[in-house]
């Protein structure tokens, strides 16, 4: 299947890993992403807290060039894929906001009916492709691996990635026990990283991001997995002061998720952007083709 | 933690204002209607769920649950001097959790809007400015530059925090994750017309100046 792919601004430059992975994942898939011609930044939290036609007019912009290409639209980016759908829902939901939009995007020549759906890819993995046939696509060993899998806030909400309870969701957990790996215990799972505090309050992310990293680290987690830029950047970079401060802990690897999935499937570690990580992953992984097929 | 607020002052008969105050609820409630299911404010019961959830609640000085009750209160502009709109993360938890379905994050939002239109900010918050910074990235080259976006944040905001991010700066940049060159989209000059038309539509409702200017811009530790 092909689909449409809106990396956002995130993942052309902090959060580069994600796309190669990405890209790697459908790959080893059999899927296609086409990059979305020309799209433009979809407004995220900020353009929000300043104008609101605004804000989802040039997300609505997206939309509309998605639904030219006919096909679903997916959206790595965690604040991405909550943008455009909060938009597509505000403009269904209230008509005259939708004529307000509508006659902003006729003024570059735009049309949309704005029913093109915003996909995350754990979802297209979890319910176009299924956890089966990645399980069955494996090549290469993840056993061992102790996984926290952290959510993070938007994918499970406003918006739903996958029809999961957004309190305890476990489709991550089941992707990465699918995998070979062990998904471990990890209460704060659809905990709040900070988000853009990181700039402004920088004390109230590291708060948020140090409970993280800690619940991570008493489950004796190896990694932790991320479906969002925002929530890998802060969870890297608000570690990088700890080893200053002189404390003993090991600083734990971060990964996207489909830095695992794309590894499991027999890519390599450049292809899944595994250099791009700050904190090199302390498991040695297996050489492709040796993999005992549990279950 | 005691916050100072106007309660004291109002006065006594009930739906009556002073000429400020209702302008700023006037330019909020025409941001409600635009909130679908936005006044479910009106069926807050105060029960705290949204400040139980909140992750950052510890580092505000009105709660979410007070901003409700200061709002049905009359005092409107006692939230939008507190930091309390600045510090949330929109994670949505409170939203989520609201048993009266109340769209507590989106109502922020809306009070931040006021806020910037009215130049009504907590002394020393830069919060704004990071947001401003972001829509003039997005007006520059239609897509969101990291690295001039904080930079001219934190320019504008406090240099030497820039230098205390450096470190920061240069681990991204060995690891290949640092955009230099911003990438202007094609259709720029059509973004510009739809974002212009659509700045038609967000015009505050009242066209007299701003009663108050803060030009105060800094940092405070606050968590």
């Amino acid at each position: 299947m092909a689909y449409s792919y809106y990396p956002g601004c995130s993942l052309h430059s902090t959060g580069i890993a994600y796309d190669k992975s990405i890209r790697a994942t459908f790959k080893a898939l059999g899927e296609e992403l086409k990059e979305l011609d020309d799209w433009n930044c979809c407004g995220a939290t900020a353009y929000m807290s300043v104008k609101e036609t605004v804000a989802c007019v040039i997300s609505a912009r997206n939309l509309a060039l998605a639904e030219r290409t006919g096909l679903d639209l997916v959206a790595p980016c965690s604040a991405c894929f909550t943008v455009l759908n909060k938009t597509r829902s505000f403009v269904r939901e209230l008509p005259a906001f939708r004529r307000n939009v509508e006659q902003c995007l006729q003024e570059a020549g735009l049309r949309c009916r704005f029913e093109t759906r915003v996909r995350h890819p754990l979802d297209v993995l979890m319910n176009d492709i299924g956890f089966s046939r990645i399980a069955q696509g494996k090549v290469r060993d993840l056993a061992g691996l102790r996984v926290a899998c952290y959510y993070g806030c938007q994918i499970v909400r406003p918006e739903r990635a996958v029809l999961e309870d957004p309190e305890v969701p476990m489709a991550l957990d089941d992707l990465v026990a699918c995998l070979g790996a062990t998904p471990v215990d990890y209460p704060p799972k659809v905990r709040c990283c900070g988000g853009m505090l990181v700039a402004t309050f920088e004390e109230v992310a590291r708060r948020l991001c140090d409970e993280l990293i800690t619940r991570a680290r008493d489950d004796d987690a190896d990694c932790i997995v991320t479906t969002c830029p925002m929530c890998h950047a802060n969870l890297e970079l608000l570690q990088l002061r700890n080893k200053t401060n002189g404390r003993a802990a090991a600083p734990m690897p971060i990964l996207y998720f489909t830095q695992l999935v794309g590894l499991a499937l027999g890519c390599s570690e450049e292809e899944v952007g595994l250099n791009h990580n700050l904190f090199p992953l302390r498991y040695e992984l297996s050489p492709v083709g040796e993999v005992r097929h549990e279950e | 933690m005691p916050v100072a607020t106007k309660l004291d002052a109002l006065p006594s008969e009930p739906g009556v204002f002073d000429k400020d105050e209702a302008a700023l609820r006037e330019a909020f409630l025409a941001e409600v209607d635009r909130i679908p299911g936005g006044e479910r404010l009106r069926r807050c019961i105060q029960c705290g769920t949204c400040t139980g959830s909140c992750p950052v609640s510890y580092a505000m000085d009105l709660m979410p649950r007070e901003v409700m009750a200061l709002f049905r209160a009359g005092d409107i502009e006692s939230i939008l001097r507190s930091r309390t709109i600045w510090v949330c993360a929109s994670c949505y938890q409170c939203t989520t959790r609201c048993p009266s379905k109340i769209r507590v994050t989106d109502l922020l939002y809306a009070l931040k809007r006021v806020a910037v239109d009215r130049r009504i900010f907590p002394r020393k918050f830069p919060v704004y400015v990071l947001s401003e910074a972001f829509v003039d990235q997005v007006k520059k080259y239609g897509r969101n530059h990291e690295m001039g976006l904080l930079r001219d944040y934190f320019l504008k905001t406090g240099p030497m925090r820039l230098l205390g991010r450096m470190g920061m700066a240069w681990a991204l940049w060995r690891k290949g994750r640092l955009a230099w060159r911003p990438r202007r989209i094609r259709g720029l000059q059509e973004l510009r017309r739809m974002i212009a038309r659509a700045e038609e539509f967000d015009r505050p409702p009242e066209t007299e100046p701003p009663a108050r200017l803060t030009a105060e811009v800094g940092y405070r530790a606050i968590g």
